[in-house]
């Protein structure tokens, strides 16, 4: 996984809450057996104005210039502005890929679906939860502001907008640490084989049944 | 030694190793693996030279991607082939066990894991698949995980978690008649919001829900997710353990006896606390159906669609606005005005044998509507289906209209050939009523299978009280 220790990037609100996860990635898409080549069809049913299947050129549908991403201004952004509850849904980890491939690195909103959230710590994409407020806040500023930016640094745990004001936000300290450091849940987890191996053994006394 | 949750005791039985900040290694005892959310898993062990730590904890069926029509033509769409061929391979590779397309006992993954006996009390079950919080009915611990946490189980049968917050919800009294699972799951989460249960794991408790079969059990647990709950879970009652007797995957003889006194000490204890809990009497649930893109947007079938105008909260108004005009209605419509197009009896919330029954005896001896282009009965698996015919209802089924179908995940969220088309209306006893979720611009209307049955029946949405 690559390292995540800060960005500063553009930012594009995505106003509307419960945003699901067949919403950022149809599920006509999810019969790739690759990790790689979402970016094309994030939010496709919103991004483009056709239907879009697997396989097809995405560089000469037609885009709906009414969605957000779509407007010149928002171009080459990295950092979503969302409402609450976002990535609900379904588990499928072809979300966060979609987002990544993308180019976002990082997603701001008040509050996220869990499995959707466990999953983008696992892709280097950072979900940051701040209150309503704050989110309100930064909507207002994105919107009214062409070309806003925002600077992350995850070391500290902060915000920072252009004026120099910060939003302190919290984030699991082991999860943070894999972030920074760029780790693999895997190869930490296998550190730990032996103590797998002698719970197993425990197990097998007490529920038998469960290692036939 | 402190009174504990079932949440509690499942998670302290499962705890490998708990690291300096409380991220815990929990072992997992059984992986459900379909299709569409393990190719990269397998890739990433091939990749990185491992092996399954425990195959045989493994059970694999590929479910979202078949066809529900003749199974013998083969998938005609070239790309989902290729997903259920991988799976196949994968597993040939790796020497797991996969129930394959014309396996009798094939279904849809959530439905086969508790027919098989391969979810029992006690457990961690996991799946790539988010519905798999279902399994929780049979008081294990259950719930969905992405695909970088599937090939870490595979890899390490283990996963990394922080514990999550308690919440219990009790519902007391008794359903009433045609008021099922479905409408009081979904009423729970019209009343908590789809992130009421974020970061919680939910335990459902209470007369109502002692009261229900374990397949109206999994209905309610399937649909924790819907609530945002990491996992839902229901306590070992004698209705458990008369299910799961005799399941293929189950313990027999003295095994099976030390099974069930372990697992009659998976319950709540007495006294023990929740961070929060929520009450809910089951004599005032009413039969439901959603009228917007979020299963919390959902009114009783005697109700009106609500009023974006009359919602103070500005976020809420404008997701209602843009619910109600992607669904096509208008405000204060009665929900017994709406026509439908299309109705789905299925998925791994309601395609259970007892689901059937009940649509079944709904359209006995009636025929759908005219104005229905399309009704589907979609049995959850090939053992459910081979019980339904055996009990004559895919002839009740065929003969009212409906068309009968080989199992599969189908047109909850149509992957495979089953799907709506733009602006089709659908009343679905699936779980997820989102935009494009069984077809590019199709519109979900989510309800029991009695009141889809009556739906296909009337050709709009009717109390199935007075049906």
């Amino acid at each position: 996984m690559d390292k995540f220790i800060r960005m500063d990037g553009l930012v594009v609100p995505l106003d509307r809450s419960n945003v699901d996860t067949d919403a950022i990635i149809p599920k006509q898409f999810l019969k790739s057996i690759k990790r790689t080549g979402f970016g094309p069809n994030l939010f496709d049913e919103w991004r483009y104005l056709d239907h879009g299947e697997p396989g097809m050129d995405n560089s000469i549908r037609p885009l709906n210039s009414d969605f957000v991403l779509n407007q010149p201004r928002y171009r080459g952004a990295n950092i979503l502005l969302a409402r609450e509850n976002f990535g609900c849904g379904s588990s499928r980890e072809h979300a966060p890929w979609a987002l990544s491939g993308y180019g976002f690195r990082t997603i701001i909103a008040p509050s996220f679906a869990d499995i959707f959230c466990n999953n983008c710590f696992r892709n280097g994409l950072l979900p940051i939860t701040l209150d309503a407020s704050s989110i309100d806040d930064l909507f207002v500023a994105v919107m009214a502001t062409p070309g806003y930016r925002l600077k992350i640094e995850l070391e500290q745990q902060v915000v920072v907008t252009p004026s120099g004001m910060t939003y302190h936000f919290e984030v699991d300290a082991f999860r943070k640490n894999c972030l920074l450091n760029g780790l693999d849940d895997i190869g930490l987890t296998l550190k730990y084989v032996s103590e797998i191996k002698e719970y197993e053994e425990r197990r097998k006394l007490k529920e038998p049944w469960l290692f036939v | 030694m402190g009174k504990k949750t079932l949440y509690d005791k499942l998670w302290d039985s499962h705890v490998v190793h708990v690291g300096a900040d409380g991220t815990t290694l929990i072992y997992i005892d059984r992986h459900l693996v379909h299709e569409v959310t393990s190719p990269q898993a397998f890739e990433g062990l091939r990749l990185a030279g491992r092996e399954p730590w425990r195959a045989a904890s493994m059970l694999a069926v590929a479910d979202h991607n078949v066809p529900t029509t003749d199974r013998a033509q083969g998938i005609a769409d070239p790309v989902s082939r290729l997903q259920v061929e991988t799976l196949s391979s994968n597993c040939d590779e790796f020497r797991i066990v996969e129930f394959g397309m014309t396996d009798l006992r094939q279904g849809i993954v959530h439905v086969i894991g508790p027919e098989q006996g391969a979810t029992l009390p006690g457990m961690t079950v996991v799946c790539g698949d988010s519905h798999t919080s279902t399994h929780g009915a049979f008081a294990a611990l259950a719930f969905g995980i992405g695909t970088s946490e599937v090939e870490h189980v595979m890899a390490t049968q283990c996963l990394l978690m922080k514990k999550a917050r308690s919440m219990q919800i009790i519902v007391e009294g008794y359903l009433g008649r045609g008021v099922t699972a479905k409408d009081l799951v979904l009423a729970i989460i019209g009343k908590i919001g789809t992130a009421g249960g974020t970061g919680c794991a939910i335990e459902f408790s209470g007369s109502a829900i002692l009261g229900l079969s374990m397949e109206g059990r999994m209905t309610i647990c399937n649909m924790a997710i819907e609530a945002g709950a990491r996992a839902g879970m229901i306590a070992v009652d004698a209705t458990t353990i008369t299910y799961l007797e005799n399941r293929p995957f189950a313990p027999q003889g003295e095994l099976w006896n030390r099974a069930v006194t372990y697992w009659r000490t998976l319950c709540s204890d007495e006294g023990a606390k929740f961070d929060s809990v929520i009450r809910f009497d089951a004599t005032t649930i009413k039969p439901q159906v959603t009228w917007g893109t979020s299963p919390e947007m959902v009114v009783a079938v005697d109700d009106r669609v609500p009023d974006p105008s009359k919602e103070v909260d500005p976020v809420k108004r404008k997701s209602m606005n843009l619910a109600l005009e992607y669904m096509g209605l208008e405000a204060n419509t009665p929900i017994t005005k709406i026509q439908i197009d299309k109705v789905f009896i299925g998925s791994c919330t309601n395609a259970r044998i007892e689901d059937l029954r009940a649509a079944a005896e709904v359209v006995r001896g009636k025929f759908v509507a005219p104005n229905i282009k399309m009704a589907m009965a979609v049995p959850g698996s090939g053992l459910v289906k081979r019980q339904a015919e055996y009990e004559g209802l895919d002839k009740v089924f065929i003969e009212a209209g409906f068309e009968w179908r080989e199992p599969g995940c189908s047109m909850c969220l149509a992957m495979n050939a089953d799907r709506l088309e733009p602006s089709e209306r659908c009343a679905s006893t699936s779980n997820r009523n989102f935009e494009g979720r069984q077809g590019l611009g199709g519109r979900t209307h989510l309800v029991s299978p009695e009141m889809a049955a009556a739906a296909a029946i009337s050709g709009h949405f009717v109390d199935v009280r007075n049906f």
